[in-house]
């Protein structure tokens, strides 16, 4: 017989040990998402066809500079918590899993800096 | 209190397959179709910061068979995530969890995905002015 309640048991025994924040942080990027993959969107279908320099100059626009940059952060960030859910879910050894979730992280980290990276250098570096 | 002798839960197969259930799994595979579809957008960012050369070969292949094919399953995939997205805030917030909500819903969520989906490509295709 122990004192422990049935909760104290089960906190932490879930695949990913933890997940409040994780929770959060993927439902506040959703919300962020919802209205800045919508502009996205509108302004590639406005933007179809646009030409080099036309594309640059829109790149370089102060306010779409930072509105790519928001839409790069937030989607990278929601993605690399959605798919460690996947991973956490199908993956069960211990050491796949983790080399696993590194390397997602890694790709999407490296994959979203290349985008903002190109966003900031179309915008300053000319 | 025995964890091994509580009676398991009958298989999959039992029950009359919902709509939500469809859209659930839909939610999982167009996420990660469009995590891998994020490629695709930084290759083109990063033509367009390279230079025209790398620029123009990126349009060439957004705008060849392939290239649309992919963007047409980016477009919709997007579409269905954003309006099935949307449709999870709604049940994060407490709302919508009736059975007949949740079908509804979940049928709206398949229209909308349509609509978008089409309504994108029509108004892109009419502002190129050509196909």
């Amino acid at each position: 017989m122990s004192l422990r309640t049935p909760i104290g048991r089960a906190r932490g025994l879930g695949s990913a040990k933890e997940g409040t924040h994780h929770w959060w942080h993927q439902r506040v990027t959703a919300v962020a998402l919802v209205l800045l993959s919508g502009w996205f969107v509108i302004s590639l279908i406005v933007m179809t066809g646009a030409s080099y320099e036309e594309v640059r100059a829109w790149i370089g626009h102060p306010v779409v500079t930072g509105l790519l940059l928001l839409t790069i952060v937030f989607t990278f960030y929601h993605l690399k918590l959605g798919l460690q859910v996947v991973i956490e879910d199908y993956v069960h050894s211990e050491m796949v899993k983790l080399g696993s979730l590194m390397l997602m992280s890694g790709a999407c980290l490296v994959v979203g800096l290349a985008c903002g990276l190109s966003v900031l250098y179309v915008a300053f570096g000319g | 209190m025995s964890v091994h002798d509580r009676p398991l839960s009958p298989h999959l197969q039992v029950y009359r397959w919902p709509i939500s259930m469809t859209l659930s799994i839909l939610h999982r595979v167009t996420g990660v179709g469009l995590g891998f579809g994020t490629l695709l957008m930084a290759y083109w960012l990063i033509a367009a910061a390279a230079g025209p050369d790398w620029f123009a070969t990126a349009q060439t292949f957004v705008g060849s068979i392939l290239g649309r094919l992919i963007l047409l399953g980016f477009t919709a995939s997007l579409m269905f995530h954003f309006c099935n997205g949307i449709r999870h805030l709604f049940w994060d917030a407490g709302k919508g969890f009736e059975l007949s909500t949740a079908r509804a819903s979940g049928i709206s969520v398949f229209l909308g995905t349509i609509i978008l989906t089409v309504a994108t490509w029509a108004i892109a295709y009419l502002v190129r002015g050509d196909l």
